[in-house]
């Protein structure tokens, strides 16, 4: 019926990190990606330092290490540019093995490798140990505008039924010996996307009628509230409390 | 697309996120003056469907294909603030369910692909259909146009983001080259795509399409006593062109004025820094206090930057004037034409 | 059943135009007494689903009136309106628009300003009475369609309306789902307006039918009676599954 999951992060546990509120996992990662984006790049012991971080919430929170790995393919566009800007940068260069190299484009290229893998490993680990309604419920609670929070609400509780519908189309589509070739295919692209649009919105209108059916009148009721005890906090406070130590650290060493 | 954490340095990343913040507040308003109580169901819909569709991969040229990024398309179909405030919506729950796009990267994501495309799509798709005729074609070409412009103008948009912090040293003309060369042809599938879907969606059902509202016929109702025709003409679209010129007017300004006066020195400082102190060299250092000064020191830097500052205002201003004229030509034409 | 001092539900004279000029009701007339459960058939394209968005106030009557338990659907008694009659959507997502079944359940009561143990309480009964209780924490989109039907009408159930309005419920259920549905709603102690076109669930749940064709109430009588008149039922576009005959009594 809803298979369209494959995509989804959240792996279910009961583990320390599990049960950790939301809203101090989601300050908690976003602290710990700020901290990894203001460390001196030539700091190399903070970013071995912060990997040994994230491999200790993955392990509290039985996140195996091949599922993190599995995800990390979204970074690969990336990691290709990553891997070009010592070719292609400028300033003084440095032969290695036979290919001449730029030197900063080398420093800038491990930069980003470096920030952007352990950013992404982070948001990977957030995801896969929270629900993804806990995560609304989270961002509910630091008072993020209510008004996005439904609709991220909405999103989230319609993109499978909507993936679902795009998938049907397809399957339509190449049943009827469609296949997406070259630039004379786009038409009928856009002719999906079209139907797609018109399913989407008239379920929109639908979904509007069944809330005022049920007495909505432009507020949404909050129906669960979560507080998080100082020591939750003060848990998930570890992780952005070591990096930031660690931030600070590297910067008064270089 | 999806900026990572670490490709651009912490002002720029905290900057770009207060921008962000600030045009989804502005659109959080204005969305709800357009749908009110509608707005949470409908725009969470259209996120999803924008999901979705990020998802079509086109094929471009032979062995390329891109992926509609979709923020002119939203602005056409739904009105430019709604477009804003999904798509942003899409790009968070991407960073945050789907670890797709740094979280602090967040804010330059949601600048370049939910504000820069929606806004100037929706810019140029007005200013096609209000200087054109009022037609079904004109909305078509007007999606067109507005959806191809709106891609590159986003990657140029990264492109200047990169000149004042980016984390690489590369030269960066070469980034707005192949940002810019690439982001031509993925701007022409892009229009091509939103113009057919805005086209496919005008044919089924023309009163879901916001840029199309001025094409609505008046409605007639059949009652009991007969046909009665509604009065109250077909509503223009709301959300008109003024605050957006005047915003996006303001911000070309101030990106022109800012990046000039500060970007002047950003090329080749990357070099000169890497060149001076080698190893140590770090990308925090872009702050104003260590910009180099070497490559200026004859000329004197302040008064170059300033002047390069100036003349960026003045080369915005410019822009916008000579636009402006043609477009009001343009419209006095088409008026004077309807008045005869 | 015997009919109550005030009937749930009133409809005189409706009519209604779409904003697009198609005009779908020409003057309904109905009546539905408390406790009884009514089927509204018709063919697609009757008017049917006009009429339902008429009984909760989504769609404003044109001409004529709607009353709930004696209570005219108006501006200012929609709130009250909406709590009285419960509409049960065709598609069950899109009535499911929550997170979870139970925040799902909770929103109807929430809205009425209901919380905590109370609320808990409602949404709790609510489930049990569709035997979904243990769905509770699920998230919509995992459950089957026939569920997602059963908790659909458990949303609507947690208001604890005056008259439980269905739309089409027994479409796209297999028929165990069908079936358990059907146990489901004989149990239930509402008044019932079921609209279908599935004549033998109408026939298996109502005493009663009416016939809306062509925007008026074609036919009012014992469903037994509507179904084994042929020539009624084909001049209104109905028929009956193949092999399926009703004697006439």
């Amino acid at each position: 019926m809803s298979a369209g999951h494959h995509h989804q992060l959240y792996r279910p546990g009961d583990t320390v990190v599990h049960r950790l509120p939301p809203q101090c996992k989601l300050l908690a990662a976003a602290g710990f990606a700020v901290a990894v984006v203001a460390t001196p790049r030539e700091s190399f012991w903070a970013f071995a330092a912060y990997a040994v971080m994230l491999a200790a919430v993955a392990a509290a929170g039985r996140v195996p290490p091949g599922f993190v790995l599995r995800r990390m393919v979204i970074e690969v566009p990336f990691v290709l540019f990553a891997v070009a800007i010592p070719i292609i940068g400028l300033g003084e260069r440095v032969e290695v093995l036979g290919v001449s190299l730029s030197v900063e484009g080398l420093w800038a290229g491990w930069n980003i490798l470096a920030k952007a893998t352990l950013g992404v490993v982070a948001s990977i680990l957030l995801a896969a140990t929270t629900e993804p309604r806990m995560m609304l419920l989270g961002a509910q609670r630091l008072r993020l505008p209510q008004l996005l929070v439904q609709i991220a609400m909405f999103m989230l509780r319609y993109m499978d039924v909507i993936m679902d519908e795009m998938r049907r189309m397809r399957v339509a589509r190449e049943s009827r010996g469609f296949v997406a070739r070259d630039v004379r295919q786009i038409p009928v692209l856009a002719k999906s996307a079209g139907a797609l649009f018109i399913r989407s919105y008239e379920r929109g209108e639908r979904v509007h009628l069944a809330m005022l059916s049920r007495g909505y009148t432009g507020e949404m009721p909050i129906i669960r509230d979560m507080s998080a005890s100082l020591r939750q906090w003060g848990a998930a406070g570890l992780l952005p409390g070591l990096a930031a130590a660690t931030a600070v650290l590297s910067w008064s060493l270089t | 697309m999806h900026v990572p954490d670490g490709f651009f340095n912490a002002p720029v990343s905290v900057a770009a996120g207060a921008f962000a913040a600030a045009g989804v507040a502005v659109c959080l308003k204005r969305a709800r003056n357009e749908l009110n109580d509608r707005t949470a169901p409908m725009a969470g819909l259209v996120a999803a469907f924008i999901f979705a569709v990020q998802m079509l991969n086109f094929p471009v040229a032979a062995g390329t294909s891109g992926h509609l990024l979709g923020g002119a398309l939203a602005a056409i179909l739904v009105g430019p603030y709604t477009a804003v405030l999904c798509v942003a919506v899409v790009l968070l729950v991407q960073g945050f369910f789907f670890a797709d796009g740094g979280l602090t990267a967040l804010g330059i994501n949601i600048t370049l692909m939910a504000v820069v495309t929606s806004v100037v799509g929706w810019a140029v798709f007005r200013l096609i259909t209000r200087a054109a005729p009022r037609s079904r074609g004109a909305v078509v070409a007007g999606s067109f146009v507005a959806a191809a412009v709106s891609v590159p103008v986003s990657a140029l948009a990264f492109t200047l983001l990169f000149w004042i912090g980016g984390t690489a040293p590369i030269d960066v003309a070469a980034v707005a080259a192949a940002m810019g060369g690439v982001h031509v042809l993925i701007g022409l599938g892009e229009g091509l795509i939103t113009a057919l879907t805005v086209s496919s969606v005008l044919a089924v059902r023309p009163d879901l399409v916001y840029g199309a509202a001025g094409l609505r016929r008046n409605l007639v109702l059949r009652t009991a006593d007969g046909e009665v025709p509604v009065e109250e003409p077909a509503p223009a679209p709301k959300g008109g062109l003024r605050p957006i010129l005047v915003g996006g007017g303001l911000i070309a300004v101030l990106l022109a004025g800012v990046v000039s006066f500060y970007a002047s020195g950003s090329p080749d400082g990357l070099e000169r820094v890497a060149a001076d102190k080698g190893f140590n060299a770090g990308e925090q250092e872009s702050g104003v206090a260590n910009w180099p000064l070497a490559d200026y020191a004859v000329k004197g830097v302040e008064n170059e930057r300033l002047s390069l500052g100036v003349a960026g205002v003045a080369g915005v201003g410019l822009t916008v004037v000579a636009g402006g004229a043609v477009f009001y030509a343009v419209r006095r034409r088409n008026r004077v034409k309807a008045d005869a | 059943m015997t009919s109550h001092p005030v009937p749930s539900l009133e409809v005189s004279g409706l009519a209604y135009a779409y904003p697009d000029g198609t005009q779908a009701l020409f003057g309904v007339d109905l009546t539905i007494g408390r406790g009884e459960r009514v089927a509204l058939l018709g063919p697609n394209g009757a008017g049917k689903t006009t009429l339902v968005m008429h009984l909760n106030g989504i769609l404003a009557a044109g001409h004529g009136s709607v009353r709930v338990a004696g209570l005219d659907v108006r501006a200012d008694t929609m709130k009250e309106i909406r709590r009285r009659v419960g509409l049960v959507f065709q598609d069950p997502d899109d009535q499911l628009f929550m997170p979870t079944v139970r925040e799902d359940v909770a929103f109807g009561p929430a809205n009425l300003g209901m919380r905590g143990a109370e609320l808990d309480s409602r949404v709790r009964d609510a489930l049990e009475r569709v035997g979904m209780l243990d769905a509770i924490d699920r998230p919509p989109h995992h459950l089957s369609f026939g569920q997602r039907r059963r908790v659909a009408v458990a949303t609507v159930l947690a208001m604890e309306p005056e008259i439980l309005v269905l739309d089409e419920p027994s479409s796209n259920l297999d028929p165990a789902a069908r079936r358990e549905l059907a146990e489901i709603l004989r149990k239930l102690d509402v008044t019932v307006l079921m609209v279908t076109h599935d004549l033998p669930y109408a026939l298996e749940l109502c005493e009663r039918s009416l016939i809306l064709s062509a925007g008026v109430i074609a036919a009012d009588a014992p469903t037994r009676d509507l179904l084994s008149d042929a020539d009624l039922l084909s001049a209104h576009r109905l028929e009956l599954p193949y092999g399926f005959a009703v004697p006439a009594v």
